[in-house]
C-alpha cells in the first residue's frame, strides 16, 4: 500500500500546483486513490512481483493521471451499480462509482496484460475581468 | 494520519468520536472491530462521531455500511453525528446520505436514540 500513498501525495501536489481548491483537489485525489488501490488490490492481486505504472499531466487544459495494472484486466461495463436499491447496502463496489463521479472523463484502456485507467480533470480557465 | 476511536457513554448511548482517515489500511478495520466490540456486549445505541474524519475511501465508505447492517441485524442502532464536507460530499455521491440518520449536534442524536 505505500505505493498507494505515494500516488496520492503525488496527484495531491498536482492538483494544488494547478490550482484547484480543496474540495476539487480531494475529489481528484480521492478518484486517483481508488484508482491505485484498484490496480495494487484487483488488478494486480497483491503480487509484488507485478507494478502498477503512474503518470501525471497537466498540460494547461487538463490534468490527466495514467494508472495501470498488469492484472486480467476490468470489463467496466460489468461493474453493479452501487445506487440501485439492491446494492445501496454492499459493502463493496464504489471504488470505480466514485472516480467516475469525481473526474470529468475515465476511460479504460486494455492491456495485454492489465487495465489501463486515464482519469481527466478539466481546469476551469480565471474568469476574465470585462473592465 | 491514522484512526483514532475514544469512546463515551452519554444518557444510555454509547459514541465514538473518530479522528483521522477511515481508509483501507489506515482506519477501516480498527473501525469495523470497535463497533463489533460494542455489538458483542450487547450495546444497542451507537453514535459515530466523524467531526474530525477529514478523509474516507471507498473502503472507509464500506465499513460503514456493514457496521450499520450488523448494527441493524442485531437490533441495535448506529447514527452518524457532525459529518465534515469532505465527507458528506461522500455520502451524498454514493447516495448513502439517504441510508442513515444523521445529525449536526450531540443533543439531537442522544435525544432521537429515545
Amino acid at each position: 500500500m505505500d505505493s498507494v500513498a505515494e500516488v496520492e501525495q503525488a496527484v495531491e501536489k498536482l492538483t494544488l500546483d494547478a490550482g484547484l481548491d480543496e474540495d476539487e483537489s480531494f475529489r481528484v485525489v480521492m478518484a486517483a486513490r481508488e484508482a491505485a488501490v484498484n490496480a495494487v488490490l484487483h488488478g494486480n492481486a497483491y503480487d509484488p512481483n507485478k507494478q502498477i505504472a503512474v503518470s501525471l499531466e497537466n498540460n494547461g487544459k487538463s490534468l490527466i493521471i495514467k494508472i495501470s495494472d498488469q492484472g486480467e484486466g476490468l470489463d467496466p461495463d460489468t461493474l453493479p451499480d452501487p445506487l440501485a436499491p439492491e446494492n445501496l447496502l454492499r459493502g463493496t463496489g464504489r471504488g470505480i462509482f466514485l472516480i467516475r463521479s469525481f473526474l470529468d472523463e475515465v476511460h479504460f484502456r486494455q492491456l495485454h496484460p492489465g487495465t489501463e485507467l486515464t482519469l481527466v480533470k478539466h481546469l476551469t480557465p480565471p474568469a476574465e475581468s470585462n473592465s | 494520519m491514522a484512526l483514532t476511536i475514544a469512546t463515551r457513554e452519554l444518557d444510555g448511548v454509547t459514541i465514538l468520536d473518530l479522528s483521522g482517515r477511515i481508509t483501507l489500511g489506515e482506519g477501516a478495520v480498527q473501525l469495523r472491530e470497535a463497533i463489533r466490540e460494542l455489538i458483542g456486549k450487547g450495546v444497542k445505541k451507537i453514535l459515530v462521531g466523524l467531526g474530525e474524519v477529514n478523509y474516507i475511501d471507498s473502503s472507509g465508505l464500506g465499513e460503514l455500511v456493514s457496521s450499520y447492517t450488523t448494527a441493524k441485524n442485531q437490533g441495535a442502532d448506529l447514527k452518524l453525528l457532525n459529518l465534515t464536507k469532505k465527507v458528506k460530499d461522500v455520502l451524498q455521491v454514493t447516495k448513502l446520505y439517504t441510508v442513515f440518520d444523521i445529525f449536526d449536534d450531540e443533543a439531537s442524536a442522544i435525544a432521537s436514540f429515545k
